[in-house]
């Protein structure tokens, strides 16, 4: 029985780590083929439906074409950070994944897996401190460009994911109140104990990091970094093949993980709906990770959605909305939650 | 992080100079100080090309001048060189070419809302308004077989006369566009983003725009009531009932309500000239050779994107011995640098968007 609980401690984690670095990957996929299909749905049209099955292939077949087109390094660029800056986005996004739990944990033959890599004290804040690892990459990109496009796209760019750091932590703190722990599958497992969900305890603490979310990854209507009619493409104007390509998936890998963010800390993560109502039971027949994906499937949803409908912020609205609206409001939030938690 | 001035290049290549605009731009951070519009990428010597063609000849090649409003370009030349050689238009013909022109007013305003959304980041709004201008170019194409180069105006009258089933097309289009329209406006007028970007953003004023020759629904929107169709009419426009829409605010929100009331009194005026089209001849004989006494005539029509006119010298011969076109978009272009000083450069992209410029027309 040693033999087989060795081979299962070699084989299991890198089964784990190769299925963690692959799902982004997959998910991103799925997110770009959406997000096509759905935004033309949106605007009356139908959007790419030729390669494979309802186009699903299409973004493989963009991967391929990116892979094969010239790598262009303009000759004035910082070679070295010019070349770094992919890496480091793409990199900080996949490597926050370690840290999603994607699903509880179950057994094989008395060997339990979990279905997460690391369960660390402190895994919510690991997450936020590297995905905003990103934002480097983003300015690096720029500034070593050196064009004048990619700078004002970097310089937003920092300008709006630090201010936009500062309500997502508050508003992250208030669930740590209530969870008593940073570790996500702790929160989760408390969602799990309290038979309730922090969003439904906490609506304002969900709807500013959702917004600020959004604002995080530069989607829109916050995308002004890379506002296509005014910025041409921001910081990656000048990328080309591939590397175009890490910032692209990266931005959606981010996506991915500020909706897992969403569901873990505010919708109880792979824990099915209902837990009190005895009718609906069944649906804990499901597994967790497919509860997991259905809810942040509905959050990449509201992405597309919301980036169908809406104009693009002007810059100064956009930091108007952080520091007038959305700071003040987390913060009153955070002491009514202290306060509350205090009292009661 | 504070830059000095710097120096930008927007265009000729960029997504939201409208074709191939430069734009030489002075920013500090991102508030513009200074604004050079720099023209002639899309030249093509169409005036001094127009001197070696023939009166009927020159006809198509005006299609190419505003690519968005083709009969209205068709129906200024024409109504020149008509004027010129005095020659009267069966009323048919006239009421015709009102309604063509009218229908293409639609489709260039809506492909204007279109891109100007899209400029601002709201690009479903260009695909509803396209799908709208899809229709009218269906029109066009079972009217004369082109959509966007129409041709849909002659010397004389108009190539065919209007029959059922493009009568029929026209009257789907006055009844869906109602409701088109109305989606587009509930996606922007209320829209707090669209508001923020648009209120007091390219501000002008009346003075200013009357002295740097604005024309169109842009100078209408600084709160000047002056449209051609009414003030000067032709083609028997002073046969329909029709407001005209005046905004007082001068800013890109104004020029953006104004073209959708146009819209709106487009099609009022498409109605009443379906109602009271009347048989009769749609154009009279002309010549095939047209040779033109010498003289010369300006004339001047209210096309989508202002004050279209056209100056016609003749010296007895087939061909004319000078035409000199004054475009709207040449000229509303010259407002540019003052309606953006001191706004933001994100600001910029939507004024220029208001403007409403065709380089096909500045360049020509």
């Amino acid at each position: 029985m040693t033999a087989l609980t060795l081979l299962f401690d070699l084989v299991i984690p890198a089964l784990k780590i190769a299925a963690i670095i692959l799902y982004p990957l997959v998910m991103v996929i799925v997110m770009i083929w959406m997000e096509r299909r759905v935004v033309a749905f949106i605007q009356g049209r139908l959007g790419p439906n030729r390669v494979g099955f309802q186009g699903v292939l299409q973004p493989v077949a963009d991967a391929m074409k990116l892979f094969f087109k010239e790598d262009i390094i303009p000759r004035q660029a910082d070679r070295l950070l010019f070349n770094l800056s992919p890496v480091l986005v793409m990199v900080s996004s996949l490597l926050a994944f370690a840290f999603i739990p994607l699903g509880g944990s179950f057994e094989i033959k008395g060997y339990a897996i979990d279905m997460w890599i690391a369960a660390s004290p402190v895994g919510l804040l690991l997450v936020l401190g590297l995905s905003s690892i990103g934002v480097f990459g983003i300015v690096f990109g720029g500034w070593a460009s050196n064009s004048k496009y990619p700078l004002m796209g970097a310089l937003r760019s920092v300008v709006q994911i630090l201010s936009y750091e500062i309500p997502l932590g508050l508003t992250v703190l208030t669930v740590v109140f209530f969870s008593r722990s940073m570790d996500l599958v702790a929160i989760v497992n408390h969602q799990k104990d309290a038979r309730v969900w922090f969003g439904f305890l906490l609506p304002v603490s969900f709807i500013v990091f959702w917004i600020s979310g959004i604002a995080e990854t530069n989607r829109a209507p916050f995308d002004l970094p890379e506002a296509e009619s005014e910025l041409v493409a921001g910081y990656h104007t000048e990328y080309s093949g591939m590397k175009f390509a890490f910032f692209y998936i990266a931005e959606y890998a981010h996506m991915v993980l500020v909706s897992s963010l969403v569901v873990i800390l505010f919708f109880g993560g792979w824990l099915p709906p209902f837990p009190n109502v005895k009718a609906l039971a069944f649906l804990g027949g499901l597994p967790g990770f497919a509860w997991y994906l259905i809810k942040i499937m509905f959050f990449l949803y509201l992405y597309i959605w919301i980036r169908g409908t809406l104009p693009r912020y002007r810059f100064d609205a956009l930091i108007k909305l952080v520091w007038k609206w959305l700071v003040p409001l987390a913060l009153l939030n955070f002491v009514i939650v202290a306060l509350a938690w205090y009292l009661l | 992080m504070a830059f000095k001035e710097i120096e930008l290049n927007m265009g000729p290549q960029h997504p939201s100079t409208h074709g191939v605009l430069r734009l030489k731009l002075s920013v500090d951070n991102e508030v513009v100080l200074a604004i050079e519009p720099v023209i002639g990428y899309l030249h093509r010597g169409m005036e001094k090309l127009w001197e070696s063609l023939t009166y009927r000849q020159i006809v198509p090649l005006t299609d190419r001048l505003d690519y968005l409003a083709a009969v209205s370009n068709n129906l200024a030349y024409v109504l020149a060189v008509e004027k010129l050689m005095g020659l009267e238009v069966p009323p048919r013909a006239r009421y015709i070419r009102v309604i063509l022109a009218e229908l293409q007013r639609l489709a260039s305003h809506l492909a204007w809302v279109g891109f100007m959304a899209n400029d601002i980041g709201a690009m479903t709004v260009l695909l509803y308004s396209f799908e709208d201008r899809e229709d009218i170019l269906d029109i066009f194409e079972a009217y004369v077989g082109a959509r966007l180069t129409v041709h849909g105006v002659r010397i004389g009258g108009v190539p065919f006369d209007l029959d059922e089933q493009v009568i029929g097309m026209i009257r789907r289009v006055l009844d869906e566009t109602p409701k088109k329209v109305a989606d587009i406006e509930k996606l922007l007028n209320d829209n707090r983003i669209w508001l923020h970007r648009t209120r007091g953003v390219g501000v002008i004023s009346a003075a200013d725009a009357l002295g740097l020759g604005l024309t169109g629904p842009a100078l209408r929107a600084t709160g000047v009531a002056w449209d051609i169709r009414r003030d000067l009419p032709y083609s028997s426009y002073e046969d329909f009932e029709f407001d005209v829409p005046v905004r007082p605010g001068g800013d890109v929100y104004d020029r953006y309500l104004v073209r959708m009331e146009e819209i709106r009194q487009s099609l009022r005026i498409v109605r009443q000239a379906l109602g009271r089209l009347r048989p009769g001849e749609h154009r009279v004989k002309v010549p095939r050779v047209l040779k033109i006494p010498a003289g010369e005539v300006f004339h001047t029509i209210e096309a989508p994107k202002g004050e279209l006119g056209f100056y016609i010298r003749s010296n007895g011969t087939d061909k004319p011995e000078r035409v000199k076109m004054k475009s709207p978009s040449f000229i509303n272009l010259q407002s540019l640098e003052r309606m953006s000083k001191g706004y933001l450069f994100s600001d910029v992209v939507g004024i220029l968007g208001s403007l409403d410029i065709v380089l096909g027309e500045i360049d020509k």
